[in-house]
């Protein structure tokens, strides 16, 4: 075989992407493409791990049993979730735990709405309805995106997450059609987690460093920008059919452009959290790395057996 | 009908306590596998709570259904085993008090699927591939626990140790139960005791796990006295009902 | 051995009587024995399966993907080898 090189090698790479042939794990890749993917595969996938925290608070407060049963199933899929991603990200020679590693030592990022606290059950409403349904809508386009085995994991995580959302908003109709109590509850949660939701999309476009590159090499299809008003246009009527209203004093639609205008987002709170300086940033990541702490006698014992099984039968 | 409808509080309140239990780890597992592993097992144990409860609230026939029976009694009226209850610990406590349980509650539910009354026999057929599956799981790990590193040998013995004193309460019987013994709606315990037996001295033998000589038992639970911890259990349990009566969720 | 990671595993699931085991994903699991049940609980949840295969994934083998020319390119031109190459006259059938 004739030697190639680093230009012509890039070239054919691009040349597959552009005619939507998937890229698969021992393929030819550009080092800066597989960073990029360990970096946001990762991302997503400590997501879905910090994120079982918020809501795994309340499964032991859960208000009846199929409420209990519900989100526990969801919390359990998203550390599934978690799974086939960190799975995905081993594909590209990530290890998994140092992977994690690097969530602990605050190297790595994850969604920083997972930084909020959920402080009554209707967070519960609020979580599966806003963040589920952003997080649908960033993930679906990711369902073709060029890395095969992430594209095959978000098809998976997809299919499994059409439930959530709809759980989550099935809790906030329940509430919101309740006594005044439960309402104002229902109302509370969506203004605390109106904003943080919106903020789920990234920076806006301008101020987006990767997008660029990424859109290129399709491992991202839309903007942030176009994502964070899909979610606005869908979510807006939902609440409004609830009989809930959305905490923005700006928004309004347009006719002429048949989008929801809206307001300012907070970007300082955001950068703020992204640093670590939200109101849970310290306590989730306590949680994760003392899990991983208190486990390790048990993944260790699990090896000893293991070895001790291996060399009694080839004994 | 209310002997009946005692029997199957204790084994629904078995399941519910021990699902509140075993979902206290979601989120908190050893490893991310394990974490679903178990919330699989918590799932089982809160859908067979749902199943029995509502059974036990129809045999009441006093218009209480699961959700009444799970968040609207006081901590004297819950039934369950004091094993069932008791704090999760390390994850080899976790595995060893869930080992102990499902080696009582496999035999019972084989045995309760032939049962005279065809309701109870229905819901023990479905629970039964659960349970069947819960045993191999906490069989496994204690054994690889047991026979691991010095470290979660000494671990899951101490774990042992503390959970022995709770086992006898599983095969008690008392009068009423005894009555539904001779119409063949439950078995015998000493049966259930029998086959508990074998299978824990078989498990814990290859787990090079020593059975405690300690033969102090507790009991209790079964009669609505229980452990310190079960009131910590409902404050969380039922802290929504509690805190805002007769609403829809 | 210590803080050794448990092996990765590759997860084959036949979703049902007839079809072949498909390839899922992967997972982590100290044994064998872990890696089936690991496997049912990960990707069996919504009644995938009725069948689990697990390989260490150390044990798989792969074509070399910079070969994939030389490998699977000469099969394109063996056209005679599908039945559509042929030409069957009008009026027969069951060929």
């Amino acid at each position: 075989m004739k030697e190639l090189n680093l230009n012509e090698l890039e070239r054919r790479f691009q040349e597959k992407i552009d005619k939507d042939i998937k890229i698969e794990p021992n393929d030819w890749m550009p080092e800066n493409y597989r960073q990029t993917l360990i970096r946001q595969i990762s991302q997503h996938a400590h997501s879905e791990i910090v994120g079982m925290l918020p809501e795994g608070n309340w499964i032991t407060r859960a208000p009846n049993l199929r409420r209990k049963a519900v989100l526990l199933a969801k919390v359990q899929d998203e550390a599934g979730h978690g799974l086939y991603l960190y799975s995905a990200t081993e594909t590209l020679g990530a290890d998994r735990e140092e992977t994690i590693d690097d969530l602990h030592s605050g190297k790595a990022k994850y969604s920083s709405i997972f930084n909020y606290p959920t402080l009554t059950w209707a967070d519960m409403g609020a979580i599966g309805w806003l963040v589920d349904g952003a997080a649908i809508m960033n993930q679906v386009p990711l369902c073709r995106c060029s890395y095969g085995p992430y594209a095959r994991a978000m098809v998976r995580v997809c299919k499994e997450e059409s439930f959530h959302q709809r759980q989550g908003f099935e809790i906030m109709t329940t509430l919101a059609n309740g006594t005044p109590e439960q309402k104002a509850m229902a109302q509370d949660a969506l203004n605390r987690f109106w904003w943080p939701a919106l903020m789920m999309f990234g920076p806006n476009d301008a101020d987006s460093k990767h997008t660029e590159q990424s859109m290129r090499w399709k491992i991202k299809r839309h903007s942030n920008d176009e994502l964070r008003q899909q979610f606005v246009d869908v979510t807006v009527p939902q609440a409004e059919m609830i009989g809930l209203t959305v905490p923005d004093k700006d928004l309004k639609f347009n006719e002429q452009t048949g989008h929801y205008e809206y307001g300012e987002i907070n970007w300082d709170e955001f950068w703020e959290v992204v640093k670590g300086n939200g109101p849970c940033n310290k306590d989730r990541i306590d949680v994760r790395r003392k899990a991983k702490e208190d486990g390790e006698w048990v993944r260790e014992a699990a090896n000893a057996f293991a070895e001790k099984r291996a060399r009694k039968k080839s004994a | 009908m209310s002997t009946l409808f005692n029997y199957i509080l204790k084994i629904g309140d078995d399941s519910l306590i021990l699902g509140h239990r075993l979902s206290e780890w979601c989120g908190h597992g050893p490893i991310l596998e394990e974490d679903i592993a178990m919330t699989n097992i918590a799932l089982d144990l809160v859908g067979q709570a749902t199943t029995l409860l509502n059974y036990a609230g129809e045999m009441e026939g006093k218009g209480r259904d699961a959700d009444a029976l799970a968040f609207l009694r006081f901590d004297r009226e819950y039934r369950n085993l004091l094993l069932v209850e008791q704090p999760n610990g390390d994850f080899g406590m976790t595995m060893m008090r869930q080992f102990l349980f499902d080696a009582y509650r496999l035999p019972l539910l084989e045995r309760l699927q032939k049962s005279s009354d065809v309701s109870l026999a229905a819901i023990a057929e479905k629970s039964l591939k659960e349970t069947k599956y819960h045993l191999k799981h906490s069989s496994e790990w204690v054994i690889r626990l047991g026979d691991g590193t010095e470290e979660s040998h000494r671990r899951v013995q101490d774990a042992l140790d503390t959970l022995w004193r709770y086992t006898d309460e599983l095969f008690q019987e008392d009068d009423a139960e005894k009555e539904l013994v001779v119409s063949g709606v439950i078995p015998p315990m000493s049966e259930i005791r029998e086959a508990w037996n074998a299978n824990v001295n078989r498990v814990l033998e290859e787990a090079t796990l020593t059975i405690p000589t300690n033969n102090w038992k507790h009991s209790g639970g079964r009669k609505g006295m229980h452990s310190e911890h079960l009131g910590y259990i409902l404050a969380e349990l039922q802290y929504m009902q509690r805190a805002y009566p007769n609403m829809e969720w | 051995m210590s803080k050794k990671e448990w092996p990765l595993w590759e997860v084959f699931i036949r979703s049902k009587a007839g079809l072949n085991h498909k390839h899922v994903g992967s997972l982590r699991a100290a044994d064998a024995t872990m890696a089936v049940e690991n496997a049912r609980d990960v990707y069996t949840r919504r009644s995938e399966g009725i069948s689990i295969w697990v390989v260490e994934s150390m044990n798989i083998h792969a074509s070399d993907p910079a070969e994939a020319d030389s490998l699977f390119e000469p099969a394109d031109s063996k056209v005679y080898r599908h039945p559509t190459f042929y030409d069957v006259p009008d009026g027969i059938s069951h060929m």
